[in-house]
């Protein structure tokens, strides 16, 4: 009973924020629902039982990409609404509409497989933490230091890519011992 | 009592809300947004699918798929940044260089 009072407000909840980050104009309304409901998604993790998942999407997503969505909004302009041109909405409807009906049938095909075996099955017992921590360090150890790599790579795209002018600056910077004025000076030409 | 075709539908709807999203927006942050989307719903799936049929594998997805996720997120939002730069928008049909 309670599961299923907990399915429904967190299904609610997360289709009207998502449509709010869709449809909305607003860039700081759509990223504040966006945040929202992954809250509202981690709770659907809690429900199924995967709880390490659950914080994971929480740490994250929640944690630290939206606090990079949101550090990304001090180089845009988002005060302004954003004013799109829509050259046939009808169209976009007519096929958002049969996507979901593709997906739905995709998504919904796993019921109606038979030959599916269980790899990695969930002991009764063992908290979730401790299950993961064991497959995913015998099973998955490949996948997982790849995942890594692929991470540090991108955390180094992303410095070289967003800090092309950072090479001037002010911390960085060997400045010779002198006074303060001639030291202002001197930054200032150097951040020129 | 909530079965797995619940968690599949409301997965399938939430993905085609970010498809919307992804075909409707002009704005490319808005795009980042609704990839997001479509991103956290195939989650959903992973994680009730795995719940169904007793199996950890479901959730191994979904891990890789939020490491996926945050690297496709950094690296982008450099590139973001460096178009902004460039053209001073985020507006599709200012940054198409292509005619078609």
């Amino acid at each position: 009973m309670y599961e299923f009072i907990a399915f429904y407000i967190f299904a609610i909840s997360t289709v009207i924020l998502f449509s709010i980050t869709v449809f909305s104009k607003n860039v700081l309304y759509s990223m504040t629902s966006l945040a929202a409901g992954m809250v509202m998604i981690s709770g659907f993790f809690f429900l199924l039982g995967a709880d390490f998942l659950g914080v994971v999407q929480l740490i994250v997503y929640v944690g630290a990409v939206m606090a990079l969505y949101a550090f990304a909004m001090m180089f845009f302009d988002t005060t302004k609404d954003v004013k799109e041109k829509y050259n046939s909405p009808r169209l976009v409807f007519l096929l958002g509409g049969l996507m979901a009906v593709v997906f739905v049938i995709i998504f919904s095909a796993p019921i109606i497989g038979e030959n599916l075996q269980v790899l990695s099955p969930i002991t009764d017992g063992v908290g979730n933490a401790q299950a993961v921590g064991k497959v995913l360090f015998t099973k998955y150890l490949i996948p997982f230091e790849v995942a890594a790599i692929m991470l540090l790579v991108a955390m180094v795209a992303g410095i070289i890519l967003a800090g092309k002018k950072m090479d001037k600056s002010l911390t960085t910077t060997v400045l010779p011992l002198v006074d303060k004025e001639s030291e202002d000076e001197i930054l200032k030409k150097e951040s020129r | 009592m909530i079965g797995i075709s619940h968690y599949l539908i409301l997965s399938g709807l939430l993905f085609s809300i970010g498809f919307m999203g992804v075909l409707r927006r002009k704005n490319l942050l808005m795009l980042f947004f609704a990839t997001e989307v479509m991103l956290n719903a195939v989650n959903i799936a992973f994680a009730a699918i795995g719940n169904y049929y007793g199996d950890l594998s479901g959730q191994m997805f979904a891990f890789f798929i939020i490491a996926v996720a945050a690297s496709e997120v950094a690296v982008g939002l450099g590139l973001l940044i460096i178009l902004y730069k460039k053209y001073h928008t985020l507006d599709l049909d200012v940054i198409s260089t292509m005619k078609g």
